[in-house]
């Protein structure tokens, strides 16, 4: 298939250039899509899109709360909309508005946040976005999902305009991101994928920083230790029968997320297994809720512990405590 | 159009909302609000829009009403009793356990009621993009929002004034219902407004001024089409509370209770 070709291709790009190319196939087959930013088409890799299709686009300047509105409007007269623009102002600046045009109302469009989680982190912590899932999380009838690479977030727009309620899209890391899924394989919201079978321990993963998942595991398999790796895209819906059954065969699951542990991934994994009682312990690894001073991407995934090295600690520490 | 229709139509307004009061008893009601702009709902409704009840599906091509000052429910509530959207006994279910029909609107299009409002400045930009759509779908349909002046504090308003003029949308009706309240005081005292008119001029609205309860005058101004490539605001100088005495310019009756006592009263003022 195409898509596999262009699995390179897209790595290099990142997410968000990637999402740009992607936006063109989009629009091949759905004439009804309208994609509107807060004046960020550059960053959103959607220059040719607006180009190419200047009725399908519609720029509403630096008016977050407006997008959403306008977007809701569209969308409740039968357009297709994805709304996009960096991840805090897609969420945040406009979450009263998101509560109530799209969880209350249920009007619904597609909401992709640019450069969310750490990746910003040279710009400070305005333009980080370590608190977009918490906060859309207690908000009814918004699917979030973290898509791991363009690769998957290929396969997610495709769903996700479709999808039965409106959906977030949390975009991470910037150009050349770790390659999650070099081949075709199943996705489908909500459902998580595994993607090294290992046992005893389990990363759980979302987003690009699976990439350093899957080093660590590699890492960890030279000293005789095997972790299943597991790409948890979905937030909400969370796929609770495979959590069950992860914590069902491991001693320790490990959640790896560029989040506050407060909220997100790990909070929701939490929910899950104390809902079904399982005796399995859970180390959650993320922002430990506390803004740290800027820096690098690889600076702060060291600083909040998210680095290869800091996750392979984690678990012999883990493995040590339990021997 | 007869004037005298009108005016019958905004009396049963105003005859419904007092009735929805009463009967909400103890849970009192936003009442205020909803008198001074049920001119302006009355003539939108009797005289200006095209929307008609279909027993079989919502008509996409009616004109769009938005009540962004969704406090003002009761208003909208009336007039669709009015169209038969909604049954006079609908109005007794008011703020009821489990009632469709709660203290601000919830979108139901069947019943006519196309978004839901409440939190304030949000109205406009749903017109907006439902502008936007009209004009891509060549839809001839009119989008038509209140917005309360009160409301005009929310920054994100003029958001969305700025998008309205900017994607030129003479498709669009903003009325602002101009009492001069907001909930615990007067617009002056607690956030001044200055000249209305010539903000939403300076952001590129045709913008008009009148009596907001001349139902000639309101008549007039929203037949008046809309500039080539302009939305067109309505500032309408109103009075909360306007039809009754007791309620007139007396901003304790933004949210109140209409006992059995004051209810036989104020009817002899319609």
């Amino acid at each position: 298939m195409n898509e596999e070709k262009n699995i390179k291709l897209w790595s290099v790009l990142g997410m968000r250039a990637s999402f740009g190319l992607i936006a063109l196939e989009l629009i091949a087959k759905n004439p009804d899509l309208i994609i509107t930013t807060s004046d960020v088409s550059t960053s959103a890799g959607l220059d040719r899109y607006k180009q190419k299709y200047p009725d399908n686009y519609i720029d509403v300047g630096i008016a977050e709360q407006n997008l959403i509105g306008i977007s809701a409007g569209l969308s409740s007269e039968g357009f297709k909309v994805i709304s996009t623009t960096f991840a805090p102002f897609q969420t945040l600046r406009c979450c009263e508005q998101i509560k109530v045009n799209l969880g209350y109302m249920q009007n619904k469009i597609c909401m992709v946040g640019l450069a969310s989680g750490l990746v910003l982190g040279n710009l400070g912590f305005t333009h980080c976005s370590i608190e977009d899932i918490g906060v859309l999380r207690s908000i009814p009838n918004i699917a979030i999902v973290v898509p791991s690479d363009p690769f998957e977030l290929f396969k997610l727009l495709e769903e996700a305009i479709n999808y039965k309620s409106s959906v977030y899209i949390r975009l991470t890391a910037g150009a050349n991101t770790s390659i999650i899924n070099s081949t075709n394989y199943n996705f489908k919201i909500g459902k998580a994928v595994e993607i090294i079978k290992g046992e005893e321990v389990a990363i759980i993963g979302c987003g690009n920083i699976l990439g350093n998942c899957l080093e660590a595991s590699k890492a960890l398999m030279k000293k005789g230790i095997n972790p299943s790796v597991i790409n948890m895209h979905s937030i909400k819906p969370i796929d609770e029968q495979k959590i069950l059954q992860v914590a069902k065969h491991n001693k320790l699951i490990l959640t790896v997320e560029e989040h506050n542990i407060i909220g997100g991934l790990g909070t929701a994994v939490a929910e899950v297994l104390s809902k079904h009682n399982c005796n399995c312990k859970l180390e959650k690894l993320g922002i430990n809720d506390f803004y740290a001073k800027g820096g690098s991407y690889s600076y702060l995934q060291d600083i909040y512990g998210l680095s290869v090295e800091k996750i392979i600690k984690k678990v012999l520490l883990n493995i040590k405590n339990e021997k | 159009m007869k004037i005298n229709n009108l005016k019958n139509f905004a009396k049963k307004i105003r005859k419904n909302i007092i009735f929805t009061a009463y009967k909400a008893g103890a849970k009192s009601a936003h009442i205020g609000g909803a008198l001074s702009s049920a001119d302006l709902v009355a003539v939108l409704y009797s005289g200006i829009m095209t929307f008609a009840k279909s027993k079989t599906k919502i008509d996409d091509n009616r004109d769009r009403f938005i009540l962004s000052k969704g406090h003002a429910c009761l208003a909208l509530y009336s007039a669709l009793v009015e169209k038969n959207f909604l049954k006079k006994k609908d109005l007794e279910s008011f703020e009821a356990d489990g009632s469709d029909l709660l203290g601000h609107p919830i979108i139901n299009k069947i019943k006519g009621i196309e978004f839901s409002t409440g939190s304030l400045g949000m109205g406009l930009s749903l017109a907006v993009g439902v502008s936007i759509a009209a004009k891509k779908k060549k839809k001839h349909f009119k989008t038509f929002v209140i917005l309360g002046d009160g409301e005009c504090n929310e920054g994100s308003i003029w958001e969305s004034v700025m998008s309205a003029a900017h994607f030129k949308l003479d498709n669009l009706i903003i009325i602002v219902d101009r009492n001069n309240y907001q909930q615990t005081g007067s617009n002056s005292q607690i956030m001044d407004l200055k000249n209305l008119k010539q903000k939403f001029t300076s952001f590129g609205c045709d913008t008009h001024e009148i009596d907001g309860h001349d139902i000639k005058t309101i008549y007039n101004c929203l037949k008046l089409r809309n500039k080539k490539n302009q939305p067109k605001v309505i500032i309408a100088n109103t009075i909360k509370g306007k039809g009754f005495k007791l309620f007139e310019n007396n901003n304790n009756w933004h949210h109140s209770v209409i006992t059995k006592t004051i209810y036989k009263e104020i009817l002899k003022d319609l």
